[in-house]
């Protein structure tokens, strides 16, 4: 439903977003990540028809977003950055002109207001003016203007941003209800939401797609991907090193003392291997005081800083 | 001319969410008082009709109109706003349009509401009512010129500050193109078209033909054009803008 191909946009000197392409097809949540300044809110705004591209095409259901902007743009639902919307207005004034200039009238708007509404639950502040709103409803203001006319594509950059951990839930499971019939790009600064909602994951890093696949995919990526992960008594720390070493499959170890006397000692595994059996073996071999032992399906922020290479390389060991 | 009429209504709503509807209106009748009793000393012309009043008009449009325009583009700009405005599946130009029409209609509110002047002159005497009639449609319709012109900056930039003080200048300019200040600067070197041509944008001119009573489809279509020419250029801008 979005099909992107080689979309490119310079301001200036400045490449921002470089012959970037991606298909995104109905039923996907697409999860888009990046290190501040790489272009995902950049892409976003060409996306969604506010900026014009310096080269490369954007077709919206088969729309090409320069050329036929408004039919393209009336399958768009789109969340700008930062959730803007008129401060003077009444939540509920705000909805009805969104719906009017979306071709909504009478007891047609009402309803389309009443679905957005409860979806995204405003109606406690409905009659307020947004700019009397918390950081919370005012974003909820923003969803419920993108999603008001129920688009076949939503674009929305950081949805989440700014809201409570239970805000945030129940905005993912929004999503997750809406994803069937649509398409979505989510743009996002929280990991954990890719895991949560996406069942797409692409980092764009300098303006180019540097990974591109499902949360699982880029978790295997990992060098935690399957890492096993075992809590001990500190006094068996140096055995239990020396009997992991040498198991086959084991990349390398590391450690970490826990204030209640303990150790944590984590297997990164070789690519490919797994752990989890051979190390359950030893320790029952070896009369380990096991605590706990876990494997892991890896560690997006460690994919992260490992892909957006710059970043990692200024960050150091941090 | 559909999606023109939400833009419109929610714009024209805004200017009376805020006290800024309230406050402009009191300083433009203030001001249009002012100057017809004080300044123009309105009862000691002994004469029952408007031509003081009206001709105040101008100079006080050189301050007031800039102070409705520079919002309307900037504001958008700065709090983000434009970047929802501009992905609704609605044309450039009936924005542009809906923006300009609402402020238009405002600038016209507050001139209907110099009314009382109207019954006052009327209470007085036997004023010619078709020449005041005349003065009020010419008056409208200089408004809607300098808010055009008014507008058309506020789309460059996101700072009202920059966009009134423009704007303030801009108008000056058209106000008084047909007067020496303006004219002197070509007179020595550049030809009697352009001179005449320079001058034939002086909107007092065009105004006070009409403020005497003489509605000349010239003077009208005048304003008309002009009115046109800058709001196509606010939208040439506006798109401009999305180029980055």
């Amino acid at each position: 439903m979005i099909e992107i191909n080689g979309l490119t946009k310079r301001f200036g000197p400045i490449i921002a977003v470089s012959s970037l392409s991606l298909q995104v097809a109905k039923g996907e949540i697409l999860g888009f990540l990046g290190p501040n300044g790489a272009g995902k809110s950049t892409t976003m705004k060409m996306v969604s028809g506010y900026l014009v591209p310096s080269a490369g095409t954007i077709r919206i259901l088969g729309h090409d977003i320069e050329r036929e902007t408004s039919a393209a743009q009336a399958n768009i639902g789109y969340l700008p950055e930062g959730a803007p919307a008129y401060g003077d207005m009444t939540a509920r004034h705000f909805l009805r002109f969104i719906a009017e200039v979306r071709g909504y009238a009478g007891a047609g708007a009402r309803l389309r207001i009443e679905e957005a509404v409860s979806k995204t639950e405003l109606s406690g502040v409905l009659d307020q003016p947004i700019e009397t709103l918390s950081k919370g409803f005012k974003r909820r203001v923003g969803i419920a203007q993108a999603i008001l006319h129920d688009p076949p594509v939503l674009i929305m950059d950081e949805p989440t941003d700014g809201l409570d951990p239970n805000q945030k839930h129940s905005v993912r499971t929004l999503l997750r209800t809406m994803a069937p019939e649509k398409a979505i790009i989510v743009s996002t600064h929280l990991l954990e939401e890719v895991e949560a909602v996406c069942t797409r994951a692409v980092i764009i890093d300098r303006g180019k797609i540097v990974a591109d696949g499902t949360p699982s995919e880029l978790l295997a990526r990992s060098r935690y991907h399957n890492a096993v992960t075992v809590t001990l008594p500190s006094d068996q720390l140096e055995s239990a090193k020396g009997a992991l070493a040498p198991v086959p499959g084991v990349a390398s170890l590391e450690e970490v003392r826990r204030s209640d006397g303990s150790v944590q000692i984590t297997a990164l595994p070789k690519s490919g291997a797994l752990l989890i059996e051979s190390v359950a073996a030893l320790a029952a071999q070896r009369g380990w005081t096991v605590k706990e032992m876990y494997a892991e399906p890896g560690r997006l922020d460690d994919v992260f800083r490992s892909i957006t290479t710059h970043d990692a390389a200024q960050a150091g060991n941090a | 001319m559909k999606p023109v009429i939400p833009i419109f209504r929610r714009e024209f709503a805004a200017y009376f969410a805020t006290p800024l509807a309230l406050v402009f209106i009191v300083i433009f009748l203030f001001a249009m008082g002012t100057f017809t009793f004080y300044v123009g000393h309105f009862y000691d012309n002994g004469v029952a009709d408007l031509s003081i009043f009206f001709g105040y008009h101008a100079w006080l449009y050189l301050f007031l109109i800039p102070a409705i325009s520079m919002r309307l583009w900037a504001e958008e700009r700065r709090t983000g706003t434009i970047e929802l405005l501009l992905t609704l599946p609605i044309p450039v130009w009936a924005t542009v349009l809906g923006k300009f029409l609402a402020a238009w209609l405002f600038a016209g509110l507050a001139l209907v509401l110099t009314f009382p002047i109207w019954l006052t002159v009327n209470y007085l005497g036997h004023p010619d009512n078709g020449v005041i009639l005349a003065g009020y449609l010419g008056s409208f319709l200089m408004a809607g010129g300098y808010l055009s012109i008014g507008s058309c900056i506020s789309a460059l930039t996101n700072n009202q500050v920059i966009a009134f003080v423009v704007s303030v200048v801009a108008c000056f300019l058209f106000t008084i193109s047909g007067a020496p200040l303006v004219i002197d600067v070509f007179h020595d070197w550049a030809p009697l078209m352009v001179i005449d041509t320079i001058s034939s944008f002086s909107f007092l001119t065009h105004f006070s033909t009409i403020a005497v009573g003489v509605i000349d489809a010239r003077d009208i279509f005048f304003f008309l054009s002009l009115i046109t020419l800058f709001l196509m250029a606010n939208v040439v801008i506006v798109e401009l803008k999305k180029s980055g």
